[in-house]
């Protein structure tokens, strides 16, 4: 340590925006969500990459790929996954928007969180249905 | 390990900062992850009309729809897309929350490596159904 060296001294933070000392926020909420989701998506691009090189290899592999879809940990993950691009994807367009400058009053940010939220369920909700009813379950 | 920011008496502080600023280069990736999502936001559309015309279907089936190259050159597409998207969305995430440069630089390091070689394996894939495996 030099003699120049500035003398250190705690900062003090700010608390993490998740947690009891802030109220509730959804804009908080929405973007750790965006963030949490895409990771899960990158996940998901893992699985992608065995469906299509599982198919490239052949028959065998692509029906054990198939095998693990269609099990119930398999189908689990894909609902995850379907929830998670649906809300990334939509989130992910709010997020453009506010590119453009726009959507930045409170009002509006917290109505097109809900609508985000809204559009996550109904879509996913639908694509399970008929991936269901294609299923025969 | 010695880094630039370390101090040693000798350099200023101006010296130490100097290019670890936010702007610069990291402004290409800002954009590339705006552009690759609206591409992503496109084939999606595509994605979702694809998974519905394949879910639960056979190999065969499978890779002959694969094989069409209108099919085949939306999924390259969709792969270079998504993946890029993946590494830059992920090195924001590392960037904000892995403070020690060692493990930071390694660690972005790893997945650069790793999801280059995920995403070559990929457009491999597609292209070797899509050469040989066509109807």
């Amino acid at each position: 340590m030099s003699e120049t060296q500035p003398q250190k001294t705690e900062r003090p933070l700010s608390p993490f925006m998740l947690g009891t000392l802030y109220r509730f926020q959804l804009t908080s909420f929405t973007s750790i969500l965006h963030r949490a989701t895409g990771v899960a998506l990158t996940v998901g691009l893992l699985m992608f990459a065995w469906w299509l090189v599982a198919a490239a290899i052949g028959p065998g592999p692509y029906d054990v790929f198939m095998n693990f879809a269609g099990s119930a940990p398999g189908m689990l993950l894909l609902f995850g996954f379907t929830v998670a691009f649906y809300y990334h994807l939509a989130n992910g367009i709010r997020h453009l928007i506010w590119d453009t400058g726009l959507l930045f009053k409170i009002e509006n940010a917290y109505r097109a969180g809900y609508a985000v939220l809204l559009f996550t369920a109904v879509l996913t909700a639908i694509t399970w249905y008929c991936v269901l009813m294609k299923a025969g379950i | 390990m010695h880094m630039k920011w370390d101090n040693h008496g000798m350099k200023t502080p101006l010296a130490r900062a100097r290019g670890l600023g936010a702007s610069r280069s990291v402004v290409g990736g800002w954009i590339k992850l705006r552009v690759t999502a609206i591409a992503n936001a496109i084939l999606s559309v595509w994605f979702l009309w694809f998974l519905s015309q394949t879910i639960g279907a056979s190999h065969a089936e499978f890779t002959g729809r694969l094989a069409d190259p209108r099919n085949a050159i939306c999924m390259i597409l969709l792969i270079i897309s998504a993946f890029t998207h993946a590494v830059l969305g992920n090195r924001e995430i590392v960037e904000d929350y892995f403070h020690n440069e060692f493990f930071k630089i390694t660690k972005l390091i790893g997945m650069y490596l790793f999801f280059f070689a995920v995403a070559a394996a990929c457009v491999f894939s597609i292209l070797k159904i899509a050469f040989t495996m066509g109807v």
